[in-house]
């Protein structure tokens, strides 16, 4: 080692340290916390699996659909938030939306092709509000949506660019042939949006409308999570559904409410996050019931 | 409210903690003996742990472990289809393992790919989880290198850095993470070596559950400053994060080892006052990032947010926006780049002030052993700044801040700021950068910005709607990494190098003091001043015009 030149002396170091750093940190250590954790912590360290019937339904930390084979929400079930991993709690692609709060305006699918075209979030959230809204039997308005259940948005073409007479006002999330949230924007007929025009010159103006600063709709109810795996709804959204499953199981809805309240995550310590309910441990318990 | 209490409750029990953790680090980082199984691992590696190096041997050795660490990295990752427990995940296309092997090795963990759709447990194990300790140890190492030029009297050795990173490996950062691994699998994070397990849901529909070493994983990627995810959603994912008591245990693991070493730092130079001094100006960085994102995010101004009602887009139920938004804060001025929550959806202004935590240069605390670095930049563009507002000499414990000296410092500074802005403008001028972004106009611009700073800061933290796996993200951020993470750590060993040659000099009257109300001001005002004339216009372009605006 001492006749090598120091500059290599240190690159056969750091060979060997690479070496030695993967051997330890990289097979010993996870490897012995293996060990560790199937020992002492079986069922956390193995995912926290849950069973129906005997066989393996999923794990209480992780959410499930419980929509039908249509995408249609199975009534005698409560329902999971919104989620963006693949098509629905799929854990093989956990994420978010990663959409802005300012992603407002829709591209507009084009009719030859139904699947093409993007949806805005506010446009996600307000059809979602809606559906929500319909299977509760509550109002699904909220500010910013169309009774269509799209992003209440308006462009609004200008005569100097951005400021002068409104020329042209477009709703830019309504494609035609639907009607126009609104008749007429600052004396001009609002016209409703043709797939492929090109509104980029336009103002977006979003319009608030009349709906209620807080709807019936519970926030965690038209937003997808951040795993896209979020295991729990807020005690709000349970509260919301509890009818209907009562009404579809045949229970009360004093027993429903009970049900909840032991499925309920409360802050830990008191004061630590938010509480919850788990969607899944709550169903399954419902399933042994009735 | 509870948000209030819940970040006073972590931040509390920080600066307990951080306490024990520094004595400790300082006592067993610094001189003493060597145990005997490190004796042993020193000869078998053919180093003499006794032979001290200048600061360019310093630089040549960890430049030689850290390229050899990139290599190694690279290979195990395109070969990964080969290798045993790849759950048959192939190996990566070589731009991406070129990313993902520079992106650890430097700390940065950005990850342009889903983890649970990419990595077997081999790559994980083996290949990552070894670089988050060993990208870690470096940052410790150029820490202490700089402590020493600080506090040693003449010479030109500033130590030795297989000595620093070995004991940095195995004294500090494994023993903690065996600890806070245990107790977050104890908290249901799990830690097996399953593969995919398809069951059939309540529902009738199939899920398939993704298993995998997460326990041994977390602690490493908190604590280190790594942050890349076991899964693509990294602190949000159940698996990884599963309630909120884990959530207020990770956010105080991201933040111990940082914040310890300044601790560590006042207790090598014999001024545990200085310590608390620095301690206190990132208290104020730290909570001033915190209330304004905070009241960002409750103000929920953006339409989709008033739409909603509140930031809850990209939020998990358990943990709440508040919370979010302390992990969110706690991670970009650590130098961490794990999320519980979209980071994307936040809003405009909430978002800004992730980007600005990442734009102070990841000095509150910043990342291991980077952050106190990058602090103490800070304090001498402080002390310098100070020395002559007063006319008094600039001298930092008793070491003179002269022309070379501060040549140095002002290098260290300009390279964040020049790559970041260089890098983003030649993104957004560019059709290559431009398709990526997720998401159109100023949001898609602050997309861009964020995603340079948090590699050139070696940060990782995403706005992952910008979609980072293209030929022109790959490569420009991999040199964005390489040359935003080892052009400031040659600076700083060269600064090291040439404050350890002098005699210090005794304190005087004429001494500027590193203490009490004015010069933690000082220091505070310099930290901000400097980030804000660097970023002001880009933030004006990107989140503050998405947020005033929209």
């Amino acid at each position: 080692m001492n006749r090598l030149p120091r500059w290599l002396a240190h690159h056969v170091a750091a060979l060997r340290v690479v070496v030695v750093l993967t051997l330890a940190l990289g097979l010993l250590y996870p490897l012995a916390m293996t060990g560790i954790a199937q020992a002492v912590f079986g069922r956390g360290a193995g995912g926290s699996l849950v069973e129906k019937d005997g066989k393996i339904a999923g794990s209480e930390l992780v959410g499930q659909s419980f929509t039908g084979t249509d995408g249609e929400p199975i009534k005698r079930y409560f329902q999971s938030r919104p989620s963006a991993a693949g098509d629905g709690y799929d854990p093989g692609a956990t994420g978010a939306g990663n959409q802005g709060s300012e992603s407002v305006v829709d591209v507009l699918p084009d009719p030859a092709d139904p699947e093409s075209g993007k949806l805005s979030l506010l446009t996600q959230v307000c059809a979602r509000s809606k559906a929500v809204g319909e299977l509760e039997q509550v109002s699904g308005a909220r500010p910013y949506c169309t009774s269509d259940g799209v992003g209440a948005v308006l462009g609004v073409f200008r005569e100097q660019g951005l400021s002068g007479r409104a020329t042209r006002v477009v709703s830019l999330n309504q494609a035609c042939p639907a009607t126009p949230f609104l008749a007429a924007y600052e004396g001009v007929a609002v016209e409703c949006a043709k797939p492929g025009d090109d509104y980029s010159k336009a103002l977006v103006v979003p319009v608030r409308g009349d709906a209620p600063a807080h709807p019936a709709v519970p926030a965690d109810a038209v937003t997808a999570s951040g795993s896209g795996l979020d295991p729990h709804i807020s005690p709000a959204y349970a509260d919301l559904q509890a009818p209907r499953v009562a009404r579809e199981r045949g229970l009360s809805l004093d027993r429903v409410e009970d049900v909840i309240k032991q499925n309920t995550t409360g802050r830990a310590l008191g004061f630590l996050g938010e509480p919850g309910v788990n969607v899944l441990t709550l169903n399954l318990a419902l399933d042994r019931e009735s | 409210m509870y948000g209030w209490l819940q970040a006073l409750f972590v931040l509390t029990l920080l600066v307990v903690l951080h306490v024990p953790v520094g004595d400790y680090m300082a006592r067993t980082l610094d001189g003493g003996r060597h145990l005997a199984i490190e004796r042993r691992l020193y000869r078998i590696c053919g180093i003499d742990p006794d032979r001290e190096q200048d600061w360019r041997h310093y630089l040549l050795a960890l430049m030689a472990f850290s390229v050899l660490g990139i290599a190694a990295l690279f290979a195990l990752l395109t070969l990964q289809g080969s290798l045993p427990w790849s759950l048959g995940h192939p190996g990566m296309s070589w731009e991406l393992a070129l990313h993902t092997a520079v992106s650890f090795t430097t700390n940065t963990s950005w990850q342009n790919y889903a983890g649970e759709a990419t990595t077997g447990h081999l790559a994980v194990m083996a290949g990552l989880g070894v670089q988050g300790f060993a990208s870690a140890a470096v940052g410790m190492c150029v820490g202490l290198a700089l402590i020493r030029g600080l506090v040693r009297r003449g010479g030109t050795e500033i130590g030795n850095f297989w000595v620093d990173l070995v004991r940095s490996v195995f004294r500090v950062l494994l023993p903690l993470a065996v600890l806070f691994g245990i107790v977050l699998i104890c908290m249901g994070v799990q830690q097996n070596l399953d593969g995919a397990q398809a069951v059939n849901t309540v529902a009738g529909g199939t899920q398939t559950l993704i298993g995998g070493p997460v326990g041994s994983w977390e602690p490493v990627k908190l604590m280190t400053g790594d942050g890349g995810g076991f899964f693509n959603a990294s602190s949000a994912h159940p698996f990884e994060n599963p309630s909120s008591l884990s959530d207020s245990l990770e956010i105080l693991i991201m933040l111990i080892v940082p914040t310890a070493f300044i601790r560590t730092f006042g207790r090598m130079a014999g001024n545990l006052r200085l310590g608390w001094t620095m301690l206190t100006v990132v208290g104020i960085l730290f909570g001033l990032l915190l209330i304004a994102g905070n009241l960002a995010q409750a103000a929920h101004t953006g339409t989709v947010a008033q739409a909603v009602g509140a930031q809850t887009e990209g939020t998990e139920t358990r943990f709440g926006i508040p919370a979010s938004t302390l992990f969110g804060v706690s991670a970009t001025a650590s130098a961490d780049g794990a999320l519980n929550a979209s980071y994307d959806s936040f809003s405009s202004l909430g978002g800004g002030v992730l980007l600005a935590a990442m734009m102070l240069g990841e000095i509150a605390p910043g990342g291991t052993g980077s952050g106190l670095y990058g602090l103490i930049m800070v304090v001498l563009v402080a002390i310098f700044l100070g020395g002559l507002m007063v006319g008094r000499t600039p001298e930092f414990l008793g070491k003179r801040i002269g022309f070379t000296e501060m040549r140095f410092v002002v290098l260290y500074s300009l390279v964040s700021p020049t790559l970041i802005l260089a890098f983003t403008g030649l993104a957004v001028g560019l059709p290559a950068g431009v398709s990526s972004m997720g998401n159109v106009g100023a949001h898609g611009l602050t997309e861009v910005l964020y995603a340079y700073t948090s590699n050139v800061n070696s940060n990782g933290s995403a706005m992952a709607g910008l979609n980072g796996n293209t030929m022109f993200y790959n490569l420009t951020m991999t040199a964005a990494m390489f040359i935003g993470r080892y052009l400031p750590i040659a600076f700083v060993l060269a600064l090291a190098g040439s404050l350890v040659r002098q005699q210090p000099q005794a304190v005087t009257a004429g001494t500027l003091r590193t203490q009490g109300v004015s010069f933690v001001a000082l220091a505070t005002g310099v930290a901000l001043i400097v980030a804000l004339l660097n970023f002001l216009p880009a933030l004006s372009l990107g989140p503050l015009a998405d947020g005033l605006l929209g």
